[in-house]
């Protein structure tokens, strides 16, 4: 695999989130300020970021089984994964998402 | 004092389970139904749901947890429950939440309300009255915080009350507790267990109500059936000795048989019971009271646990009694089955279902002593006693035969022993060899409520059937 020349980002392929939340609950801010503070730090443009109110849109929680709020739902690359929660676990969060961070820099 | 109101409840729509709880589930509340793995809690589940649309116009949602919309489909399919028509009618919602363990990480706090809010939809999309989620625990498995989980399905069933829609959760049989996540603490008005036990390699399902607040219901084992036409219970025991007596006389098929009796025949609504040994002639007794049913334009039901239905016909025939049309005109229905194809219960159950199903004047049961294969004497006792009474709260006449293995100890029998104290009029048939021919004698052990001939007599059986012989 190609060795990154920028640390910090990933570039190989675009991410395709999507995050449901439950309307302004603490939970859904808190995890709209985290996945926004992750990806401008580590994904420039890399991401396309979908945020979506179960409340406004139930269908598409029962069309990809979210019951968890808030939700993170990596669709692509694969392997599709779900990050529940308020997203507060950088390290975790970035692993899951397959991010690479370069932490001697 | 506080005016007694019973509150409401939600018919189950599942035989026999309205009688046990006096009306079905408690309505607007949550109901727990606990089993292991098979024992029929999902079908319970659909069953309640599809019976709420089809016979109350209840409409429902089912959140499924293990299986696919699909899958559900086609499992119920085969107990005659169309989903697919109900959801394009749009009185039903199926929502299969798929839970992968390892798709999801844990990364801060969360809750449940991504449930909350779907199944809220999926109610006020359809108007839905009752709710089924099969089987929550399965959200355990997926996660790490059980505290938060715990805490969020208490909440849940909070917020189905509130939402007043009867629901059904089930949940998977723990080791020492009614479900592994013990659910039934949240759930407090209701809970069912179901069993499924295999007991000398015969396989009977149970159902048993461990609590019902605020409402009196049966406390015993119920048997329950699967079959084509979904779970059927028999509240068996609910059965008091307070049915009616009928005075009418009719005729046991054969007159030189009414002839013995005072009132020239026998009580309607009564049982016979026919004992005797391997070849008295107790099946064409039977069938004599068969044909007599028949005659007079009355459904007949005939249980033969030894003969096929063929057989039974083509040796009947044999003897001049011909059922062959008396089962065209559909006034004869034979039953044929082994014993040992099901426990005792199910041979109960099945039976009540066919009383139900063809509504006969006159039972038969050729002979009773084949169940003491399947069962002790006392099981077979308590079945025999629960189906006597059945037939007598109807006015079913009803005829018993029994195989005793020789003459003098009828009384050590099981069978006979179990039956004879509750029928109403034995006879018991014999078979003497004397003098290198058979000499066969019909004797009226008693009638109750008649009086009837005290002395044996003797008979033959010749192709024009049954003859009593002359200056008896």
């Amino acid at each position: 695999m190609k060795k990154e020349t920028n640390p910090g980002t990933i570039n190989k392929e675009k991410l395709s989130l999507q995050l449901y939340v439950s309307g302004m609950s603490p939970k859904s801010l808190e995890a709209i300020r985290n996945i926004n503070r992750i990806c401008a730090e580590h994904l420039k443009d890399a991401y396309d970021l979908e945020i979506i109110d179960i409340y406004k849109q139930p269908e598409l929680a029962t069309e990809h089984s979210v019951i968890f709020s808030p939700s993170l739902i990596k669709h692509y690359p694969l392997p599709k994964k779900i990050l529940i929660g308020t997203l507060k676990d950088c390290d975790k969060v970035m692993m899951a998402l397959g991010i690479d961070i370069d932490k001697t820099k | 004092m506080k005016k007694l109101t019973s509150f409401p409840k939600t018919p189950t729509g599942i035989n026999g389970l309205d009688e046990i709880t006096q009306g079905g589930f408690p309505k607007g509340r949550p109901v727990l139904v606990c089993g292991s793995a098979g024992c029929g809690k999902t079908l319970m589940a659909a069953q309640f749901l599809v019976k709420g649309i089809t016979e109350y116009d209840e409409p429902g949602v089912f959140m499924s947890f293990e299986e696919t919309a699909a899958d559900l489909s086609q499992n119920v399919a085969s107990l005659g429950f169309d989903l697919e028509k109900l959801k394009k009618e749009n009185k039903l919602r199926v929502d299969f939440v798929r839970i992968e363990r390892s798709e999801i990480e844990e990364t801060g706090e969360y809750d449940l309300e991504g449930l909350f809010i779907r199944l809220n939809h999926a109610i006020d999309s359809i108007g839905a009255k009752r709710v089924v989620l099969d089987t929550i625990e399965s959200i355990f498995s997926g996660i790490d915080n059980l505290a938060m989980v715990r805490s969020e399905i208490r909440r849940l069933f909070g917020w189905l009350k509130e939402k007043g829609v009867t629901a059904v959760i089930t949940g998977e049989r723990g080791e020492s507790t009614l479900t592994r996540q013990g659910l039934e603490e949240y759930v407090s008005d209701c809970v069912i267990l179901l069993d499924f036990r295999v007991i000398d390699q015969i396989a009977t399902r149970r159902l048993r109500i461990v609590k019902y607040r605020g409402s009196t219901h049966g406390t015993n084992e119920y048997p329950f059936l699967i079959d084509e036409e979904g779970i059927s219970v028999i509240p068996i025991t609910s059965l008091q000795l307070d049915y009616k007596s009928p005075t009418e006389f009719i005729s046991t098929g054969l007159p030189a048989l009414d002839n013995l009796f005072s009132g020239k025949g026998i009580y309607r609504g009564g049982s016979t019971l026919i004992t005797g040994t391997a070849g008295t002639a107790k099946t064409i007794i039977a069938s004599y009271f068969a044909k007599g049913s028949c005659a007079r334009k009355e459904k007949t039901l005939y249980f033969s646990f030894e003969e096929s239905p063929e057989q039974l016909v083509r040796n009947m025939e044999s003897i001049g009694i011909d059922l062959r049309p008396l089962i065209k005109s559909k006034l004869l229905h034979i039953h044929a089955s082994r014993p040992s194809l099901q426990g005792l219960e199910m041979h109960l159950l099945v039976m009540n279902k066919l009383l139900a199903e063809i509504k006969p004047k006159t039972v038969i049961v050729d002979p009773i002593s084949s169940l003491v294969t399947i069962g002790n004497a006392f099981e077979v006792r308590a079945m025999l006693v629960r189906l006597m009474d059945t037939l007598k709260m109807r006015e079913i006449n009803s005829t018993f035969t029994s195989l005793t293995h020789n003459g003098d100890s009828q009384f050590t029998d099981a069978t006979v022993d179990a039956v004879s104290s509750l029928a109403d009029t034995w006879i018991r048939l014999t078979n003497d060899q004397k003098q290198g021919t058979r000499d066969r004698k019909l004797y009226i052990v008693k009638s109750r409520g008649m009086g009837h001939a005290n002395s044996e007599q003797n008979f033959n059986i010749t192709t024009r059937g049954i003859e009593f012989s002359e200056g008896n």
